[in-house]
């Protein structure tokens, strides 16, 4: 709380809230005027590269794969690009036995990831936020799935759903022919083995951000609520959860956002194979398999988009709605 | 989730809730350390032992054989070289431009900042499979003879370097615009008075007091950056020019049939982010949180 208060401070002192408008108009004709024009240059540059580099790569890519889901193209020259309508698209929801099932695995990420990691993290941010001894050995702990790339938490995870040597079938008997159980391949069961994996690395990655959160509550707030008589389980429910509404916000956000990503784990673990389809795998098979279809690959692409967009805008809205009220 | 302690009372220094706490702690990270516990253990064993005694059995030799074979087989120094030539440019550039467009957005009230951090911001929350196809395409066709060693940007560390930049700076920008806005703004314009020019109010007052904000996005980005399977994946179609966590995809191929030398290979891999985690802790964990602290 008391680093908060001061950065806020100091914003106030620096752009005066109230009347803002006129205050702000002031410091940036003060600003404007001080400058030459070898700075305007400078600053031209300065906020020009950077902004070209990104729109470039992210944003003209964003909208070529837009324009590129109606269209078919062998990918060598421009003028082979044709205009299709909405034939991948028809394609995809109506002939792909990839597609509806990659969506809904998509869905079931997130929901196990909001349902199961999410609360937990938050849980064990609250135990260790008690000040309690050896609290940044268990964060360590916690955290250290985290920093691991997942790549190398997918092979890690292979050691121990292989059905041969893996941990789990070597300890429960299922490692004999005729008694296996195929953690990695079996369609009904490969979505939860690597949902378990990456709701162990989500746990840490939440309850980091839980801490942080925790961290900006008023002490004093938990104390008055304590004098109050009310008991830990209230004076979370009541005073110190609806405080988090910033990093639930950012919780959510990063949830959804992770599960549309989700990929590295998938790839490692099995490839995407039949009962772990997601649309990111769908759209780099695509491309890295051997008949790749630039429109129909973008076609997922936009689905992808469209879904992550849904988030991505009430989210900026919201964010920076704030930033100018700041 | 039930709640663990009542009211805290403070004469009392040790609290059978307390013990109740650790025990549960200790548990669960110790549950939550057993699966990296196994990889190692499973790593230190020769495979001919665990094959002939199976993987859950009493070990009687640990060594470190597999993680020399590992290392040594697969030309590890080679893979570790490529990461560390696109992530050292990469982190440098990424700060440098993202600072510079942070600075722009912070400190001058022009009519485009607001919504060039709302572009910078938004593109780095997009999932990187929405840009990828024509990305790809992209780097295809650009043709980069005698720059590149394959002509192109695809297939080039280059490449890759630019794409890191690119999609890494929309977070950094972010981040570093936030912090820059907290500093007092009588500094830049004390300066500016003084008829300092932009590019020295940049480099010479406000960098140096973003310090600690640059050290922390330094080692998030570090670490981003190496454990980056994806982008190499698609943008890399040499095994050769792999940087070693994509790398670990085609290793882990040539050595299928022995798990613990894949073990000990994707354990090696993980060596040096564990390393810069535990030497920069804090800079880790505060630059995930810097973004999110204002949210």
């Amino acid at each position: 709380m008391t680093t908060d208060t001061t950065t806020k401070s100091q914003e106030a002192a620096a752009v005066p809230p109230p009347g803002r408008a006129s205050g702000k108009k002031r410091v940036q004709q003060g600003h404007k005027r001080l400058l030459t024009r070898r700075d305007r240059i400078t600053l031209a540059f300065m906020a020009g590269v950077p902004t070209v580099l990104h729109v470039l790569l992210v944003w003209v890519t964003a909208l070529a794969s837009i324009l590129l889901a109606f269209t078919s193209w062998d990918g060598i020259g421009f003028d082979s690009i044709k205009w299709v309508g909405l034939d991948n698209f028809q394609q995809l929801f109506n002939d792909n036995p990839q597609f509806w099932p990659a969506v809904q695995h998509n869905v079931i990420w997130f929901v196990v990831l909001i349902l199961l990691p999410t609360p937990f993290g938050l849980f064990l941010a609250v135990q260790l936020d008690k000040k309690i001894r050896f609290s940044r050995v268990y964060q360590t702990a916690f955290f250290l799935p985290v920093v691991i790339s997942l790549a190398c938490i997918g092979f890690v995870w292979q050691l121990i759903y292989n059905p041969d040597t893996g941990l789990i079938n070597s300890l429960i008997g299922a490692n004999k022919p005729g008694h296996y159980i195929d953690w990695i391949g079996d369609p009904n069961l490969n979505l939860w083995a690597v949902l378990v994996a990456a709701s162990w690395r989500h746990t840490g990655y939440m309850m980091i951000l839980y801490l942080a959160g925790l961290k900006s509550v008023d002490p004093s707030l938990r104390e008055a609520s304590a004098l109050d008589g009310a008991n830990e389980w209230q004076t979370f429910k009541n005073v110190i959860f609806p405080t988090l509404r910033p990093t639930n916000t950012i919780v959510l956000v990063v949830t959804i956002i992770e599960s549309l990503r989700a990929f590295d784990l998938v790839f490692v673990f099995n490839k995407g194979a039949q009962g772990t389809e997601l649309l990111s795998i769908l759209v780099t098979n695509n491309i890295i398999g051997e008949s790749s279809r630039i429109g129909y690959g973008s076609a997922i692409a936009v689905v992808l988009l469209f879904i992550s967009l849904i988030v991505i805008i009430p989210y900026l809205i919201a964010t920076f709605r704030k930033e100018r009220r700041a | 989730m039930s709640t663990v302690s009542a009211l805290p009372k403070q004469r009392n220094p040790i609290r059978p809730a307390r013990v109740l706490l650790h025990t549960f702690l200790a548990l669960t990270a110790l549950a939550w350390l057993a699966p990296l516990l196994w990889a190692i253990f499973s790593a230190l064993r020769p495979y001919s032992e665990t094959s002939n005694r199976g993987y859950v059995s009493w070990p009687h030799t640990l060594n470190f054989d597999n993680f020399k074979n590992a290392f040594e087989q697969s030309d590890m120094t080679h893979y570790f070289m490529n990461t560390l030539v696109i992530a050292v440019p990469a982190v440098l550039l990424t700060l440098f431009l993202s600072s510079m467009v942070a600075f722009y957005v912070a400190r001058f009230d022009f009519r485009v900042n607001l919504f060039l951090l709302l572009v910078f911001t938004a593109g780095n929350l997009l999932p990187q499979q929405v840009i990828i196809t024509p990305l790809y395409r992209m780097y295809l066709l650009t043709n980069l003879p005698g720059i590149t060693a394959s002509g192109k940007l695809y297939d080039s560390a280059l490449g890759l370097v630019l794409i890191h930049v690119a999609f890494q700076s929309g977070f950094c920008a972010f981040v570093l615009s936030n912090y820059m806005r907290s500093l007092p703004h009588e500094l830049t314009e004390a300066a500016l008075v003084d008829g300092a020019s932009v590019w020295r109010l940049y480099w010479q007052i406000t960098l140096p007091l973003c310090k600690p904000a640059m050290a922390a996005l330094a080692t998030l980005l570090s670490i981003w950056i190496y454990n980056d399977f994806f982008w190499a994946l698609v943008l890399i179609s040499t095994g050769e020019n792999m940087p070693i966590t994509s790398a670990l995809n085609n290793l882990s191929g040539q050595y299928f049939t022995d798990p613990n030398l894949v073990a000990a290979g994707s354990l090696l891999t993980a060596i040096p982010t564990l390393l810069v985690y535990f030497a920069l802790q804090k800079q880790f964990v505060s630059g995930l949180t810097l973004g999110s602290a204002k949210g």
